[in-house]
């Protein structure tokens, strides 16, 4: 359960998010949307910890993100290519990060294969580092990683954006797996409206920092969402 | 046309990274800039009449004729290590309706406006009005000054050419060796002869029209070549080297830092920044070869301090001074992974020990100059691991500067601030004063003593020290990933 109260980010006198409450509950699906600025990915950020709120806290399985430390062992996350040690290759990186997560060597590598009709063979064994993949391909490495030694909490900002349309639809595939037992908690942000109706049991819409609509998902709501949005 | 394009140039210059620099770094280029335009223009001023005071029977133009060649391949490797190619950012043009040779042109012909191309000129001009304040005939100088102008060019187009390719700098190395052996063993005096050519020109200055027809030859293959240049995918991807994939695994052996050290290494050895800096290393472990072979420091014993702290901690410094700004392109990543902050340091901690300890090792030749130097240096080891190790990783605290892995170091101040200046004083005087001051009161073996007894103090509080190292991190946590995801 990720429990959010009276959040606030200001930067200067512009509030670019103001959450009163907003409660994730375990093994839930949701997903973030909202037009650019609207503070998906600063939402995403104060619950990894990178800034600082400036009223209010996240609260991460019980732990308080900005007191303590150990919602690290449960929460993978990919917020953008800057998570990529673009100096290894895709190989060396799930083993970098595979260390943190508790898995050898033989761990990462059976991990690994799991993914391979995700990777469609443009990943492993390719002889490159990452700064000279493919943004798509980036994306895919770092997908990857999130998901590494079975977190609790799975963080995805944009997981669609730059990935072809095959990949896309593997990654829904993936997406929905996970959360199929209802263990995991998935967050994803994303501008694509049909995409993130079907992976997420939750919307919630973001305007300007303030919660707007909080949908759980049916088959009415991808109507819904499009007739918000265009405006 | 060009007014756009100088427009934007207008607007590079004013907000590029380079003019957001600390007053500190400019203060200094500046200075280097300055100190080699006043260098030049007293030696344009001055040589004619050095010349003719210690070789009366010679003629000054003649002699100085005689050394031209060094003069242009020096600066022509010069141009080397230091010019950058003439790059505009073409990207965005190439859709626009803009002829491409325009482009071409422009990016030519601002390189022709270089640094590298006036700082020259602060010798020739004033050397040549000093000809013709003399007697010599003034069309025969306009014509060797004219040459000389044409020259630079044509060195500015060349060295483009050559484009960073070392088989071409292997050549001018020899050319410049060559020609001093040639000329020191009398065997065939090349730059003589070269020297002879130039005489030449003074006396038939219309011959310097030559040079214009060498300029227009290597200007017009410029152009070609960057004309050829101007499709996406020739100018902006870049070739893909294929990884090279070193088995680390020995660093297992480390513990819990090993991945941490292993990824260090592999930062260290695949990109441009780190690597152009390897060479550092040589310097600094060879420093002390400068100054104990001159018989003037073999007395100051303060010398052996300076050398054996630089010569055991030339890594420590160069690669500590940017902790952890060197992680900067994925800090905030690293943030999100589940390790405990002091282990990161503890892999830098242990890293910069390993490379004293062995560079103390590779420097052991240095006993030839005597068994003080050598004490000196085992002190200064001692020293460095103990105090600097720990100095350094708490001034990282400080560090608010994103490093960019992929640019090359040689006078790169990417990722320099206040800090980097203000670090040295306690790194280097520090120990220098502490040495002299005991020297001076009780002796040079107790010096030593102390030196080494206050880096085995910092090696016994290390849990301590890097505890509270550690929360300080913890505490600027927030701050260096803002600005760390800045482009400075």
């Amino acid at each position: 359960m990720i429990q959010t109260t009276q959040l606030s980010k200001k930067y200067g006198q512009t509030t670019v998010l103001n959450i009163d409450a907003l409660e994730i509950p375990k093994g839930q699906s949701f997903g973030l949307v909202g037009n650019n600025g609207a503070g998906k990915t600063t939402y995403f950020n104060l619950l990894l910890d990178l800034i600082r709120p400036t009223t209010g806290a996240i609260i991460n399985h019980d732990i308080q993100v900005n007191q303590s430390e150990d919602w690290k062992s449960f929460t993978g996350s990919f917020i953008d290519e800057s998570f990529l040690i673009g100096y290894l290759t895709p190989e060396e990186y799930f083993e970098f990060i595979g260390d943190f997560r508790g898995m050898n060597k033989a761990d990462v590598t059976t991990f690994i294969a799991k993914f391979d009709t995700f990777f469609n063979g443009e990943i492993i064994g390719k002889k490159k580092y990452l700064r000279d993949l493919s943004k798509g391909n980036q994306k895919k490495a770092g997908i990857a990683a999130a998901l590494m030694g079975a977190p609790q909490v799975v963080i995805l900002d944009e997981p669609f954006a730059n990935l072809d349309p095959t990949t896309q639809i593997r990654l829904k595939k993936i997406l929905k797996e996970l959360t199929d037992n209802k263990e995991i908690t998935l967050l994803v942000s994303s501008h694509d409206l049909s995409h993130v109706t079907e992976v997420c049991d939750r919307i919630v819409v973001l305007d300007k920092g303030i919660v707007v609509k909080d949908i759980e998902t049916s088959t009415a709501t991808l109507k819904e969402l499009e007739s918000y949005f265009s405006v | 046309m060009i007014s756009h394009f100088l427009k934007l140039e207008w607007k590079y210059f004013f907000r590029s990274a380079s003019f957001g620099k600390s007053i500190g770094i400019k203060l200094v280029m500046g200075f280097f800039g300055l100190y080699f335009i006043t260098m030049f223009l007293f030696m344009g001023i001055g040589v004619f009449y050095g010349l003719k005071k210690f070789f009366p029977e010679q003629d000054p133009l003649m002699v100085v004729n005689s050394f031209l060649l060094y003069a242009i391949t020096a600066d022509l490797i010069f141009r080397y290590i230091m010019q950058k190619l003439p790059l505009m950012n073409i990207q965005p043009f190439l859709t626009l309706p803009i002829n491409k040779n325009k482009i071409v042109h422009y990016v030519l012909v601002k390189s022709s406006f270089s640094f590298f191309n006036t700082m020259n000129l602060f010798f020739y001009i004033p050397f040549s009005v000093v000809l013709i304040k003399e007697g010599y005939a003034a069309s025969g100088v306009f014509g060797w000054l004219f040459l000389m102008i044409l020259l630079i060019q044509s060195a500015n187009f060349l060295n483009f050419l050559i484009n960073k390719n070392n088989k071409a700098f292997a050549a001018l190395f020899a050319l410049l060796t060559g020609g001093f052996l040639t000329q020191h063993y009398q065997f065939f005096d090349l730059p003589g002869t070269i020297g002879h050519g130039f005489d030449f020109i003074y006396h038939n200055p219309i011959y310097a029209l030559l040079g214009l027809a060498l300029l227009s030859v290597l200007y017009r293959l410029n152009f070609n070549q960057l004309r050829g240049l101007m499709y996406l995918d020739e100018a902006v991807s870049q070739k893909v080297k294929e990884a090279n994939a070193s088995d680390l695994s020995w660093t297992d052996k480390l513990g819990d830092v090993a991945p941490f050290i292993k990824n260090d290494l592999r930062l260290m050895w695949r990109n441009k920044r780190t690597k152009s800096s390897i060479w550092m290393l040589a310097i600094g472990l060879g420093y002390g070869l400068f100054f104990y072979t001159n018989p003037m420091y073999t007395k100051m014993d303060v010398m052996f301090v300076l050398v054996g702290i630089f010569s055991t901690g030339t890594f420590l410094i160069n690669f500590g001074q940017f902790i952890p700004a060197w992680d900067s392109g994925y800090y905030k990543m690293l943030m999100t992974q589940n390790f405990k902050y002091e282990r990161y340091l503890k892999s830098k901690f242990m890293i910069m020990t390993i490379s004293v300890v062995l560079l103390f090792v590779l420097g052991i030749p240095y006993v030839y100059f005597g068994w003080k130097v050598f004490a000196v240096h085992f002190a200064a080891m001692i020293y460095n691991i103990g105090v600097n190790s720990h100095v350094i990783l708490y001034g990282g605290t400080f560090n608010r500067k994103k490093i960019n892995l992929d640019q090359k170091a040689a006078f790169n101040f990417q990722g320099t601030g206040a800090v980097q200046w203000l670090i040295g004083f306690p790194l280097m005087f520090l120990p220098m004063g502490i040495f002299v001051l005991v020297n001076w009161w009780v002796s040079f073996e107790i010096a030593i003593v102390v030196l080494g007894l206050l880096g085995f103090m910092g090696v016994v509080l290390h849990k301590k020290l890097m505890q509270a190292i550690t929360n300080l991190y913890i505490k600027n946590k927030h701050a260096m990933i803002h600005a760390f995801t800045q482009e400075n």
